[in-house]
């Protein structure tokens, strides 16, 4: 295995850490307002990843910096390609980061309604248009000989595309509504389970079809990857066990299958980072994107280093605020 | 306006918004670490007040300076993609180190802070605290070697093939004589920025004769800070300025709008002119040989002239005006100068105040300290405007220029597009963020705790 192989590795392991943590906060931000009826249960729901998703968030910032330093040319042409798109994420995880932080700072009714609606509406679109924009890559985009995006708006947004985007919402929603399920109590936790029964069907349905068409688009031949099989086995699981009400194996099995998924795009991406639909000699691979040799070695020395401390005390936050919260644990002081 | 223009609009809006809340959290973070520790080691009720007190307008200070920072991290590959594309391999490794290394660190641990408080015990919840502080620092280091490569590129090769920069020299990058007195001059103005304006919330607060008892060792305990803070930010950004000469000569010529040779040169205080139509300007005040001393080290040191640097390059680089925007250059020089002098003043007059033990009853100390947390944002906005805009035309020194950086593939709409949605949304994230900033540092600090009773835990893998 090369360094670049390596690489490509950790942006997509980069890329699922993000999804499978910042995904059940989206999913919480989404539901927050169907689950609390009255402002003590949306706040509840918000306090159950208060301490969390800030560092859940930095994944992403992770993610970026990762393909920048390994593959400057995959990250110049993906996030140059994707502006319009970007400017979106970017406002709505700037609206959402705020609401987090500042929703509780005011007690007047309309301060809170303004901030959870901004909450609501920015934790659809952000997984969302990243999840059209993941969808591109494999996709493809006009990306001509230059390596340069030469294609419209319009051309960010095939139905393919847009498919994932959907497949990504409804993830994060039955992902974030199995966390509130564990995390909550009271009728909270009720709603959140309720809830759960009902997205988990369709969200199965939703994965089995990014899966196939994924699959067919990639044109890696007619028999499907282990990557693909295990997503399919974690959807069917995490439906299965929602409906059961076990609320920890729920939560593992919606883990599993947000996983899957991500690692679906980047597994029949491989060889390739980002298709181009100019012509297959126009791909961007990781042979003509990744950067030299001595930067990859300094950089998998850090990263060997530090990803396995980052986990260690992130695993401990979570650790730490592992209980559930309670109507106590929101009072106004 | 072309998209380079709007481009280069658009990353010195975000950055500047994004240095404002930066110093304020390294400085904050360090200050109410410091609080919290002489609690812990005290176990003065006072200190445990101030440290919440002034941990909450830490907490919403971060907010507003991480969702501004997304945007930095994204902005290179979105407006800048040629640019990305060229030196992603020297310059994208502090940055994933920074994520890695820095964001981690503190984004984890403010979360235990702000929701640790009775959950972990009291010496984890103090060291998460200082590693909060630490991470803000540190994000501040790796950021530095990246920027102070763009002013100095070091420790990379030219690839024959792709004519890019590659990194072989990890090490040249982290000990860049400009990073490391850029950085040391970063902290200093940081924690400068955080003792500005815990001083100036106490002020405000003993000014009205509310809770003296937390906000008198506050004030004190801000302005000990301060003073030296200030002596070292002035002697270090001096021999950043020398530093800067020798590898910027145009950057620190274009300061002093010097447009000829000059030996011993003389320091302008103020001057009319001498932007890029008018290079005869018209010195008001001149002090001899301060301009010498600030750029060589030496009294009768020589300073070149921005035309011969100018006939230099274009011998060198080939035809073209190399020649930053000399009106940003001299005021951005003077208005930090002039503003660090300001605050250095104040501190020592609150010094002396304290000293005379009379520092509740000042007034007029308190009503001049109580807007000290102006100051800061001045010098380091005119800091960064110095920097940034006396490395133009370069997006990287001496490699590539700001105009081949920029992505090619995306029109001036597009950029005026990003450029509205963010004007718009950054204005308003600033309104909310000064109006929750002044309400909540006008409030009382919170009263005195009782022991926290922590309701019973209900594990969540039990069904
Ligand atoms: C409280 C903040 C503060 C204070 C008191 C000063 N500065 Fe400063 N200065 C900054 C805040 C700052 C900054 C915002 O942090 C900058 C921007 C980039 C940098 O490295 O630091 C900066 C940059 C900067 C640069 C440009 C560095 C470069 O191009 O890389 C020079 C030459 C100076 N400073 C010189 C001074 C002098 C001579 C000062 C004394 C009067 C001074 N600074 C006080
Ligand atoms: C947060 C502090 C910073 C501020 C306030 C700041 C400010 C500015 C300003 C005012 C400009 C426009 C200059 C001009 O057009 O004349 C600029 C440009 C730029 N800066 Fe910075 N900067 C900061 C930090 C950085 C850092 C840390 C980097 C790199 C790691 C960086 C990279 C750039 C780039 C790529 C441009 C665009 C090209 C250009 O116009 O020079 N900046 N910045
Ligand atoms: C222009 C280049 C810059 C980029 C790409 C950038 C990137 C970022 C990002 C992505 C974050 C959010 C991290 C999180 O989610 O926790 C952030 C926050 C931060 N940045 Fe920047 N930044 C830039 C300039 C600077 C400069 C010049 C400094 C200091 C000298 C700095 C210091 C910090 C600090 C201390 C934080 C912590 C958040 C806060 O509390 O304000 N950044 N930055």
């Amino acid at each position: 295995m090369s360094l670049a192989d390596l690489w490509f590795i950790a942006v997509a392991v980069l890329w699922t850490g993000f999804f499978i943590l910042e995904g059940f906060d989206f999913g919480v931000g989404m539901l927050h307002g169907v689950v609390g009826r009255d402002d003590a249960g949306r706040r509840m729901a918000v306090s159950s990843i208060g301490p969390l998703w800030d560092g859940n968030e930095v994944w992403l910032v992770v993610a970026g910096a990762a393909m920048f330093a390994a593959f400057p040319g995959w990250y110049a042409t993906m996030f140059s390609s994707l502006y319009l798109a970007l400017v979106l994420v970017l406002a709505a995880l700037i609206v959402r980061g705020m609401s987090f932080e500042y929703r509780d700072k005011d007690k007047h009714p309309r301060w809170r309604r303004t901030w959870s609606t901004l909450l609501t509406v920015g934790s659809v679109v952000a997984p969302f248009l990243l999840g059209v924009g993941l969808g591109d890559l494999l996709h493809g985009l006009p990306i001509g000989a230059d390596q340069e995006f030469a294609g419209t708006f319009a051309d960010l947004l095939p139905p393919y595309s847009l498919f994932v985007g959907l497949t990504f919402v409804l993830l994060c929603a039955l992902h974030g509504a199995t966390f509130l399920a564990l995390k909550t109590t009271a009728d909270v936790r009720e709603r959140a389970t309720r809830l759960t029964r009902r997205l988990a069907p369709v969200t199965a349905l939703a994965v089995l079809v990014y899966i196939t068409w994924s699959h067919v688009i990639s044109g890696k031949g007619f028999f499907p990857n282990v990557i693909e099989i295990a997503a399919v086995l974690a959807v069917l699981a995490a439906a299965w066990l929602a409906g059961d009400g076990k609320e920890g194996w729920a939560f593992t099995a919606t883990t599993f299958a947000m996983a899957t998924s991500v690692l679906v795009i980047f597994t029949n991406l491989y060889p390739r980072v980002m298709v181009s639909t100019m012509g297959a000699a126009n791909d961007l691979t990781l042979a003509n994107t990744a950067s030299g040799s001595y930067a990859l070695k300094v950089m998998t020395v850090v990263l060997v280093v530090m990803l396995p401390v980052v986990i260690l005390y992130q695993a401990w936050t979570y650790h730490v605020f592992r209980q559930r919260v309670t109507a106590a644990d929101v009072t106004d002081d | 306006m072309s998209n380079v223009d709007l481009a280069r609009i658009q990353f010195a809006m975000t950055s500047i918004y994004h240095f404002i809340f930066v110093p304020i959290t390294i400085g904050l973070g360090f200050l109410t670490a410091i609080l919290q520790t002489v609690w812990h080691r005290t176990g003065r009720d006072e200190y445990l007040r101030a440290t919440k007190f002034f941990g909450v307008l830490l907490v919403i200070n971060v907010a507003v300076g991480v969702v501004t920072g997304l945007v930095q991290e994204f902005q290179f590959g979105m407006d800048w993609s040629a640019y990305s594309r060229m030196v992603g391999d020297v310059f994208g490794a502090p940055l994933a180190m920074e994520g890695l290394a820095a964001f981690f660190l503190e984004s984890t641990f403010l979360g235990l802070w702000i929701f640790g408080w009775g959950k972990l015990s009291p010496r984890i919840h103090l060291a998460a605290i200082w590693l909060v502080a630490l991470g803000a620092a540190g994000s501040a280091a790796f950021i530095m070697a990246a920027n102070s490569w763009m002013q100095h590129p070091v420790g990379y090769e030219i690839n024959p093939t792709t004519g890019r920069p590659q990194l072989n020299d990890i090490w040249a990058v982290m000990t860049n004589p400009v990073f490391l007195w850029g950085y040391a001059h970063v902290l200093l103005a940081a924690t400068a920025t955080g003792c500005a304006l815990m001083l100036a919330v106490s002020a405000w607060h003993l000014r009205r004769k509310s809770h003296p008892e937390v906000f008198a060792p506050t004030a004190k305990l801000s302005l000990i800070i301060l003073a030296p803070t200030m002596i070292f930010a002035m002697f270090v950004g001096s021999e950043l300025g020398v530093v800067e000469a020798k590898y910027q000569p145009m950057k620190i010529a274009a300061a002093e709008a010097q447009w000829e040779t000059c030996q011993p040169c003389s320091f302008s205080i103020i001057q009319i002119g001498g932007g890029k139509q008018d290079q005869t300007p018209t010195k008001i005040i001149e002090v001899p040989h301060v301009l010498s001393l600030l750029a060589t080290n030496h009294w009768n040191g020589q300073v070149v002239g921005l035309n011969e640097i100018n006939a230099q390059y274009q011998q060198q680089y080939g035809p073209g005006d190399y020649v930053p925007n000399v009106f940003i250059q001299y005021w951005a020089m003077r208005v930090m100068a002039y503003t660090a002098v300001v605050t250095f003043l104040l501190s020592l007059w609150g010094l002396w105040v304290m000293r005379r033990k009379h520092l509740e009853t000042a007034r007029r100390f308190l009503a001049f300290a109580a807007w000290a947390a102006v100051l800061p944002v001045l010098m380091n906005t005119a800091g960064w405007l110095l920097t940034e805009n006396g490395r133009q035309p370069w997006i990287v020194q001496g490699l590539m220029l700001t105009q081949n950086g920029v992505s090619p593939s995306i029109s001036a709409t597009t950029v005026a597009i990003s450029l509205t949605v963010f004007f718009l949304l950054y204005n308003a994230l600033t309104v909310v963020w000064l109006v929750l900033m002044l309400r909540y540092a006008r409030k009382a600090p919170p009263p005195t705790v009782p022991a926290d009773d922590v309701p019973a835990p209900e594990p969540t893998f039990s069904r």
